[in-house]
């Protein structure tokens, strides 16, 4: 866990490799052989519709959820024998970032360089990265307050930052735009681009491609827990992110409750 | 007082339970589990008990059964929530039940002796105990002030624990046996019906008014030590059983704390912890509106993002 072995070949090696994968929840087939490949300095998002299996299948990569059939490597390496975590980078679908004792945004950033030290003490280093990570998603100057008191939209911002800290050659994020204003987004449209820049693959669910559809290189599309379509990011997904485009979105109430109270309830 | 010999045991007793407990219940109520401790105290009787009827020593013997039990609990916790709570129940009635028709059976022991181990006594701290508590106390504190870092993130996020390479399970497990070796830390002095609230009362009182885990955990376990030596040397001049007056203490902690809390933050705030912001708007809007249209969100998110 703490010494992982030199993996062989960054460059060649898919960072995800699904075949045919096959999940149940509660009984219910809801992965039924799902490809999905990601190439380092790859973007690829997943779309489809809500409870099309794109969490589902965003867990299984990530090993929360057990596959039944197909095989799963990471950077080559089968799932079972993968060690190699300070490599990935994860962001849930958000819950939320608070729990029974408060933490501060400090604290929960932190935990992703666990990866990186393991057993061993919190160093420098590892706190710099933390400032690092934390700035990325201008949240830095808020790195004291408890992760409680922050907005919906900001404890997304400090999950994608603990995703972000361990300077992974994987990222995996699961709506991470979720609730997250427009100016955010950019700026973490950015942050990925060097990302990706330096060589990392990135896999994520969206909803609306938004400022990151320049950086996408693949989209795969799921219908009820089949691949649908793996090519180009379809050209009417991308209507969602012009302006005036109405924002419904199933996950961003907390941001678009205060966008709507923030902005035009001001004026008489 | 400090000359009765038993008086000292007591209080070192007391001082190792105020530290043990808080920072281990701090994990569980971290995890929304605030009720094991109750759990692992009724299934502890039954190893008291067990101690009694083969006539080994009670402490030990609760610290195997109550281990064992809890190890029972965290693994119906990682199987999922179906009929969880039903299965702990269980573990609570069994525990209890067990404990008090095996105590019956034992040639030596009666109720009464299991009446101390339920309320606590500073009476019958021996050397003995006081030397097995503060070995099991040690560990305790090794492990849960050694591994923050790492049993916070479990007790966190789980999935994103399992994401960063971290032994999950075997960290929970750790846990879970830490929990119980806690309970039985403390059973003497508190007694099994209330080592739960000297895990969880001091951590409510203290996450009152800080911000961070690192700040909850000094200030509950400070709360811990107070209540702990307070409410013995009181039950030793009032002649009262230590367990409820240390939990008693702790609740006047927690309500004055509760009362302090808003006062606190408004000085915080204040003295400007962070950045002095404003209370009120100094924002001049331009003109009769004509630069916010229908688009919300994003324009306002600009300044925010800056
Ligand atoms: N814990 C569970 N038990 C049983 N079925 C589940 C469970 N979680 C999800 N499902 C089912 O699995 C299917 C896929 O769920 P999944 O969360 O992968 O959808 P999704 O594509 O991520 O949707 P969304 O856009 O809403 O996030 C859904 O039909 C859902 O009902
Ligand atoms: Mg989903």
């Amino acid at each position: 866990m703490t010494s992982p072995p030199a993996s062989a070949g960054t460059g060649t090696a898919p960072a995800v490799r699904l075949l045919g994968g096959a999940a149940s929840l509660g009984g219910r087939p809801v992965l039924r052989g799902v490809d999905l490949t990601v190439r380092p300095g790859e973007v690829v998002s997943l779309l489809g519709a809500n409870g099309s299996g794109k969490s589902t299948t965003i867990r299984a990569v990530m090993g929360s959820v057990p596959l039944q059939r197909g095989t799963l490597e990471l950077f080559g390496t089968p799932y079972g024998r993968f060690r190699a975590w300070h490599r990935v980078g994860y962001v849930p679908q958000r819950t939320s970032a608070a729990s029974g004792v408060p933490a501060s945004v400090r604290e929960v950033v932190s935990t992703g360089r666990l990866s990186r030290h393991g057993l061993r003490p919190f160093r420098r280093r590892d706190r710099e990265a933390v400032d690092r990570a934390l700035d990325a998603v201008g949240m830095l100057d808020r790195a004291g307050d408890g992760v409680g008191n922050l907005s919906g939209g900001q404890q997304q911002r400090v999950l994608i930052a603990r995703a972000m800290v361990g300077e992974p050659d994987l990222l995996v994020m699961d709506e991470p735009m979720a609730g997250v204003d427009l100016a955010s987004q950019q700026v973490l449209a950015d942050t990925l681009e060097r990302e990706v820049r330096r060589g990392a693959a990135v896999l994520l669910v969206l909803h609306e491609l938004g400022p990151l559809e320049p950086l996408i290189d693949r989209a795969v599309v799921l219908r009820d827990g089949c691949v649908a379509h793996d090519g180009p990011p379809p050209p009417a997904a991308g209507q969602h992110a012009l302006p005036g485009h109405d924002h419904v979105h199933p996950h961003g109430g907390d941001h678009d409750r205060r966008a709507r109270t923030t902005a035009p309830g001001l004026l008489p | 007082m400090l000359n009765a010999a038993f008086m000292q045991r007591a209080l070192l007793a007391a001082l190792l339970i105020g530290v043990t407990a808080p920072a281990v219940g701090l994990y569980l109520v971290q995890r929304r589990q605030a009720i094991m401790g109750d759990g692992i105290g009724h299934v502890a009787l039954t190893g008291v008990s067990l101690g009694f009827l083969l006539n080994t020593s009670p402490v030990w013997m609760a610290t195997l059964v109550a281990s064992a039990g809890a190890v029972v609990m965290e693994l119906i916790r990682e199987r999922g929530r179906t009929r969880g709570d039903i299965a702990l129940a269980m573990l609570f009635y069994g525990g209890m039940a067990g404990g008090a028709l095996i105590i019956k059976l034992s040639p030596d022991g009666s109720m009464a002796n299991l009446t101390s181990y339920l309320w606590g006594s500073i009476l019958t701290v021996s050397t003995a105990d006081i030397a097995t508590v503060g070995v099991l106390a040690a560990l305790v504190t090794a492990i849960t002030f050694g591994l923050r870092r790492q049993l916070f993130a479990v007790c966190q996020d789980e999935e994103f624990a399992r994401v960063t390479g971290l032994p999950v399970r075997l960290l929970n497990l750790l846990l879970a046996v830490t929990a119980a070796v806690t309970v039985t830390v403390a059973m003497r002095v508190v007694g099994l019906l209330l080592v739960s609230a000297l895990m969880v009362v001091p951590v409510a009182a203290a996450q009152q008014v800080t911000r961070s885990f690192a700040a909850t955990q000094a200030l509950a376990v400070g709360i811990g030590v107070a209540v702990s030596l307070t409410g013995t040397t009181a039950s030793y001049y009032q002649d009262l059983p230590p367990g409820p007056a240390i939990v008693v203490l702790a609740m006047v902690v927690f309500g004055l704390i509760g009362v302090l809390a808003v006062p606190l933050a408004r000085r915080r705030h204040r003295t400007g912890g962070g950045g002095a912001e404003p209370a009120a708007c100094d924002l001049v809007l331009p003109g009769p509106r004509e630069d916010t249209g229908s688009g919300q969100g994003p324009a306002r998110g600009a300044a925010l993002a800056e």
